[in-house]
């Protein structure tokens, strides 16, 4: 049993340094530190928990770490699971291309070329929408992949974007569109207006086009985020469509003097993106009290300016959502009282938060902290531990809480208290996803609670109609069934691509293991 | 005045980041009528002065402080504004024409006409300290040399390190907290008081806060930072069998807070504060007076602190900026002392410190200062005293 509640807090702590962890400077750790303490936690839970690592790609990971999941379950074929592919395929296809391609190139460094991963490869390309765009916008990732998978690339358009990437002096013009806009903008300006963003960017470097001039013509060809990076203040008419957290972020970059102005009009696009968050579930949380850190460190670093103070933003606001009607109170570390203008300034003085928000004697409490409490240190834990056991033993409250920082030099995100569950969280919206979690912390559900959420997750994840908990895939796996599911690509279309050297050949040494 | 008085500022609760420990201290109302200054000065580095009689003084200055004491609303004339502790800032920080470098001829110096002092953090206290070197002997008896007679201890020096040089502390002041209405610092580098710091504004402790690591520090801390382990943070507990409502938790709670301010006091700081420090004043600027203060060069085992602060006419501390003195620092302080309350006869000083005219000798070469003696009027003595 004991061994049990080991991998159940293994996985738990894996989870949350999968949703937390980027890899990047955080305030009090170097992207250094992060990435090392990232890639002993992988390497560990990838050799013990292989069916529960590659389940991870169901939850709501970042995209660095199901990046560096993908990777490392396509190094070590000879332990995979079944399965895997299937979670690996439905996890590219909803990650940004760019990373898809990072990751095939990050393969092909590795020198990792084996039959599964050609057939991912494969497979994932097929499913792109319109190849010569990425040949266009992802020339180098795409080569690369192209090559490495010993794929012939679509021949349906007449070769032309395989001539486009590895024969370009062959063609005098193309077909497609965008391969030839390409081909025109090096000689001329109009062109480039036709290409994505990204590369027309070059182009118009190149060409020596004002900045002004091409971000105004460019308008509408940029993505929502390219517009916002560039032009935010044209990107007015875009905050209803904002998720949460970005909006949140897109706030706290705006001076005070204008978010007073604007208040009721991003008070109201937060309120909305928070609505939309919160869904059927509005309102049903009875009374909640929040703490919200807004102290100096909330300031995050450089590469992830503010993150830690958006998501208790964005949290503010779901959870006022979330709240019955009139039964939210709020309290920042600080002691602001504006949401609107809070900024990262002062210490963490937790501990006195908590017990102001103890006192309106809330069913939930929630804890938006990076986990530093340090006037006094410690208080916070304290506070919660004598609260629980000599005040509230019957668990009247619930308490969680929640962590936008991954602390490398622990593995996880920093504790406030043994008997308050946390979890690691990036982005405002995954709260309720969190709390749900959260509960197996706590230590009261076990692993076998823990896998047939598990399993649930990665039936709603691949498509299927969630399995019963009893003979769910991890279930079945964790039991070394041989018998597997048949699984390979589900969709038709992925069988229309031109036959790789490998393909509708079963993979791997195991009999019966999935690609 | 003989002690440094912390009246009006609290302690709160300190954070560590490795061997570095900081204690803020907090005012809940600013020291009225004085502002101080960041002084960015624009050619960064070695900042040459020529005297006048064809001396040059050559100092790395990285930057310099402005003491501003004019009265709220007072039209000082400067064209800089009439609102008085308005806010000057250094050629980085303002977006102004760039301020020509300021030659530093003396160390606290007052342009004409100005309600401004620039003087440079420490080196009020670092030449306080040397001049206890500096002067040489006073009467000249003939074991001393001529050149200790014509021109003292020369040249002037004495070892520090800047604050980046510490390691560790750069970080920690990076990732360190300012409480609101933070107007000091206490640093402890492996739990030893390293420095303390206190300016009268909260703005002006966090525009100054990152000056502190271009700041002099002396080789105790430097080897301290170097060699010391982490230092443990001290956790809040709380007694839950007392607890039996909110409103208790929440006293609980408050208790924590000020049982460390007092155990910090007392345990912590008490050698600073405790100690009577001989003050000197160098300056006067309105109610303020600016001072320098030298420890007793007790050889007690406590430690020992030269600094400078600046109290208003009821004493209390408005500024305040100490350099923690290494054992050899103390030691040779303690002799030259010594030295100088016998009128710099070794004989006599020998007598007073109850040992033999021999060991003495020996002394003074171990403090670094055996130039100063006269090597044959030395050995003479000796073999006197030793055939007698």
């Amino acid at each position: 049993m004991s061994s049990d509640l080991v991998a159940a807090e293994d996985v738990l702590l894996f989870v949350n340094a999968a949703v937390t962890a980027t890899g990047q400077r955080e305030f009090r750790a170097t992207a250094g530190e992060q990435r090392l303490s990232l890639a002993f936690l992988h390497e560990y839970v990838r050799v013990n928990y292989r069916p529960l690592y590659a389940a991870a790609l169901a939850l709501d990971i970042n995209d660095h770490n199901a990046a560096l999941i993908v990777e490392a379950l396509l190094r070590t074929p000879a332990e995979a699971e079944p399965l895997e592919g299937r979670l690996i395929a439905a996890r590219l296809a909803k990650m940004p291309p760019q990373r898809v391609y990072r990751v095939f190139r990050a393969l092909r460094a590795a020198g990792v070329n084996n039959r599964r991963t050609r057939a991912i490869v494969r497979d994932w390309l097929a499913g792109r929408p319109d190849l010569a765009h990425d040949a266009v916008k992802y020339r180098p990732g795409l080569k690369a992949a192209a090559r490495h998978a010993h794929l012939p690339l679509p021949g349906g358009h007449g070769g032309e974007t395989g001539d486009f990437l590895f024969a370009p002096g062959r063609r005098a013009r193309y077909a497609q569109p965008v391969l030839e806009a390409f081909r025109r903008a090096r000689h001329e300006q109009g062109a480039l207006y036709e290409l994505p963003f990204t590369v027309a960017e070059g182009f118009a470097a190149r060409h020596g086009i004002p900045r002004e001039v091409f971000l105004e013509r460019m308008a509408s060809r940029m993505t929502r985020l390219e517009r916002l990076r560039n032009r935010p203040a044209a990107t007015g008419a875009d905050l209803s469509v904002m998720p949460l957290t970005r909006l949140a972020l897109y706030v706290l970059s705006l001076p005070f003097g204008e978010r007073r102005e604007r208040r009721a009009e991003l008070t109201g696009a937060l309120r909305a993106a928070a609505r939309r968050v919160a869904g059927p579930h509005a309102g049903s949380w009875g009374r909640v009290a929040a703490v919200l850190d807004d102290s100096w460190s909330s300031s995050g670093s450089a590469v992830k300016r503010r993150r830690p103070l958006a998501v208790a933003l964005g949290c503010h606001f779901l959870l006022e959502a979330l709240a019955a009607p009139g039964a939210y109170t709020a309290h920042w570390t600080s002691g602001a009282r504006d949401p609107l203008l809070v900024r990262p300034f002062g210490a963490t003085p937790l501990g006195m938060r908590i017990v102001d928000a103890l006192e309106d004697a809330p069913e939930r409490l929630l804890i938006v902290s990076d986990g530093w409490d340090n006037a006094p240190p410690g208080l916070a834990g304290e506070v919660l531990r004598v609260w629980r056991s000599r005040l509230d033993p019957q668990r009247r409250t619930s308490a969680v809480h929640v962590n936008p920082v991954y602390d490398a030099d622990v593995f996880d995100v920093r504790r406030l208290a043994p008997g308050v569950p946390t979890a690691g969280i990036r982005d405002a919206e995954d709260l309720p996803a969190l709390v749900e979690i959260a509960r197996f912390a706590e230590g009261r559900e076990r692993l076998a609670g823990l896998r047939a959420y598990l399993d649930r997750r990665v039936g709603l994840f691949l498509g299927g109609a969630g399995d019963g908990p009893a003979d769910g895939p991890l279930a079945v796996a964790a039991e070394g069934a041989p018998d597997s599911p048949p699984d390979g690509p589900t969709d038709e279309a992925l069988r229309a691509i031109p036959d790789g050297p490998s393909d509708g050949v079963p993979d791997g040494p195991r009999e019966g293991g999935g690609w | 005045m003989t002690r440094i008085d912390l009246a009006g500022l609290r302690v709160r609760p300190a954070q560590v980041w490795g061997g570095v420990r900081l204690v803020p201290l907090v005012r809940d109302e600013p020291v009225e009528g004085l502002r101080l200054h960041r002084e960015v000065y624009a050619r960064c580095g070695a900042t040459a002065v020529d005297v006048g009689d064809g001396t040059t003084y050559t100092s790395y200055v990285p930057h310099g402080l402005v003491a501003d004491w004019s009265e709220p609303g007072a039209a000082d004339g400067t064209g800089t504004g009439a609102r008085g502790e308005a806010a000057v800032y250094g050629t980085r920080l303002g977006d102004g024409a760039p301020v020509a470098a300021v030659p530093v001829r003396r160390l606290a110096r007052r342009r004409h006409g100005e309600p401004r002092l620039r003087f440079l953090p420490l080196h009020l206290a670092l030449e306080g300290y040397l001049a206890l070197h500096f002067g040489g002997p006073s009467v000249v008896w003939d074991e001393w040399s001529r050149q200790a007679v014509r021109q003292g201890l020369s040249p002037r020096a004495e070892a520090a390190y800047a604050g980046w040089q510490v390691p560790g502390l750069a970080e920690a002041l990076r990732v360190f907290e300012i409480h609101p209405g933070q107007c000091g610092m206490v640093l402890y580098v492996a739990d030893a008081l390293a420095a303390a710091f206190v300016v009268p504004h909260p703005e002006d402790y966090r525009t100054l806060h990152p000056t502190l690591v271009e700041d002099l520090f002396g080789e105790l801390v430097h080897q301290y930072g170097l060699y010391g382990g982490p230092v443990q943070e001290f956790t809040a507990a709380l007694d839950g069998d007392r607890v039996h409502s909110l409103a208790q938790l929440r006293a609980a709670a408050d208790a924590q807070t000020r049982e460390w301010a007092a155990a910090h006091d007392g345990l912590m700081a008490r050698d600073l504060l405790e100690t009577p420090y001989a003050f000197e004043r160098v300056y006067r600027a309105g109610r303020f007076g600016l001072y320098r203060f030298l420890p007793p060069f007790l050889r007690s085992g406590q430690e020992q602190h030269i600094g400078e602060l600046i109290t208003d006419h009821r004493g209390r501390t408005a500024y305040l900026k100490t350099f923690r003195l290494s054992e050899a620092q103390i030691r040779r302080g303690y002799l030259l002392r010594r030295l100088a309350d016998c009128d710099w006869h070794p004989g006599r000083t020998a007598e007073a410190l109850g040992t033999s005219y021999a060991e003495l000798v020996a002394r003074i070469r171990r403090a670094g200062l055996g130039e100063l003696l006269e090597a044959h009027v030395i050995a003479r003595r000796l073999r006197e005293t030793q055939e007698g």
